[in-house]
């Protein structure tokens, strides 16, 4: 053994992670895009619920239900479970 | 238990500091990260979480990445039950040296079916036994998702999985799911309950119950898995919805081995009626769609049966304890 290799003191304890999920933007995933229409929306929150990812959040300034699409995998259950039906998804319009 | 219930509503939950982060890589419409997200929701102050390994311990903690916002431990298959127990008697060692200045450090385990119907569940009910004061979360995904859809003794009779494919010689899976919170009522221990979260209130409010609890508590949630499940990922809630209304799974809780039926589930006792077919909760899920080909025709009868004993048997439990 080298004088130069660590001993089991001085190295962690286990793997530590070094870095937040929220720096790994899934938004990428997504076919289909939550299109959000407000005058529909009753803040019944249920798509901030039951969202997988937590791309559906309530601003409580602002009192509305906003999407953060750089992370919404596209998945449509907040369509799917909107009891208003203030949610469709959409494709993208794609960018020339 | 505390004597002061715990009101909120979904506006408290919504602007509780998310623990799950997004970012996590599980597949679009996974009902489990719902859960986990919602579970972090119902925390009463500083917590320990240990996860045993799964698809929700692997998509929230790919190196370096991680998506806990809380003190997070990752342990192998079996024994994520006897992790929990160290720490939880670490901490009481700690405490009583005055080493740590938390008054009290809640300790969750969560495994998946995997992890505590088959792998882990010698640790699971060691822990128990000894009475270390944690909480169980099982989330039911029916089957060894991450490591690509191998039957678990949680999948249910006549799911096609790869280790059970259905074809020529077997329907599916042959075999009964077990009855895993009947084991654990049998240990006796002072809380157990099933939940499913497209009643999202219904589980926190468990889960916040499940860590006022001195001692054990374990909560069984049923989270369908649109990967493992075949079905869209859109329809992941429904599904979990139609698991109670067919009474596939009905939600209960019992607490000191006195069970009560929870109000989604307690409106299928009160108007039978208004239960559905197993067969509504079947369609559209591809791993039981050769179970509609006439020839499997009994297997669908006897699942309808076999649910219908056991949705009369937990009312009858219901009453009597």
């Amino acid at each position: 053994m080298s004088k130069q290799e660590k001993g089991w003191k001085d190295l962690t304890l286990a793997a530590i992670s070094s870095k937040v999920s929220t720096d790994f933007l899934t938004g990428d995933w997504k076919v289909f895009m939550p299109v959000h229409n407000l005058e529909k929306c009753v803040s019944c929150l249920t798509c901030v619920m039951l969202c997988p990812e937590g791309a559906a959040r309530w601003n409580s300034e602002l009192g509305k239900v906003e999407f953060d699409l750089s992370f919404c995998k596209g998945c449509g259950i907040c369509a799917n479970e909107c009891p208003t039906k203030a949610i469709v998804m959409k494709m993208p319009e794609k960018e020339e | 238990m505390a004597t002061q219930e715990w009101k909120f509503t979904a506006k408290d939950i919504a602007l509780k500091p998310e623990l799950f982060f997004s970012g996590h890589r599980a597949c679009a419409g996974c009902g489990p990260a719902t859960v986990l997200r919602l579970v972090m929701k119902a925390l009463r102050g500083p917590t320990i979480v240990t996860q045993a390994t799964g698809c929700m311990e692997i998509v929230g903690s790919i190196y370096p990445y991680t998506s806990w916002g809380l003190p997070w431990l990752h342990t192998a298959f079996e024994n994520v039950a006897a992790n929990a127990s160290g720490i939880e008697v670490a901490l009481k060692a700690l405490s009583k040296k005055g080493k740590i200045k938390q008054e009290h450090i809640d300790v969750i385990a969560i495994a998946g079916d995997g992890g505590t119907y088959d792998i882990g569940f010698q640790a699971l009910s060691g822990a128990i036994e000894r009475g270390h004061d944690f909480l169980f979360i099982l989330y039911d995904n029916e089957g060894y998702m991450n490591t690509g859809i191998q039957r678990s003794g949680g999948t249910p009779t006549g799911a096609s999985t790869t280790t059970t494919p259905a074809g020529k010689a077997i329907p599916g899976k042959l075999e009964k799911k077990k009855p895993i919170t009947e084991i654990i009522l049998a240990h006796e221990i002072e809380y157990v309950a099933t939940a499913t979260p497209y009643y999202w209130k219904d589980m926190i409010s468990k889960v916040r119950r499940g860590l006022e609890v001195e001692g054990p508590a374990f909560l069984h949630v049923f989270a369908p898995c649109p990967r493992g499940w075949r079905t869209e990922p859109a329809k992941t809630m429904a599904y979990s919805k139609l698991s109670v209304e067919t009474c596939i799974f009905p939600i209960w809780e019992a607490v000191n081995g006195k069970r009560v039926l929870s109000t989604p589930s307690k409106m299928y006792s009160l108007a039978p009626q208004k239960k559905r077919p197993v067969i509504d909760y079947l369609e559209g899920q591809g791993r039981f769609r050769h179970l509609f080909k006439i020839e499997n025709k009994p297997v669908l009868d006897q699942i309808q049966q076999a649910t219908d004993e056991r949705w009369q048997k937990l009312l009858k439990q219901c009453e009597t304890t």
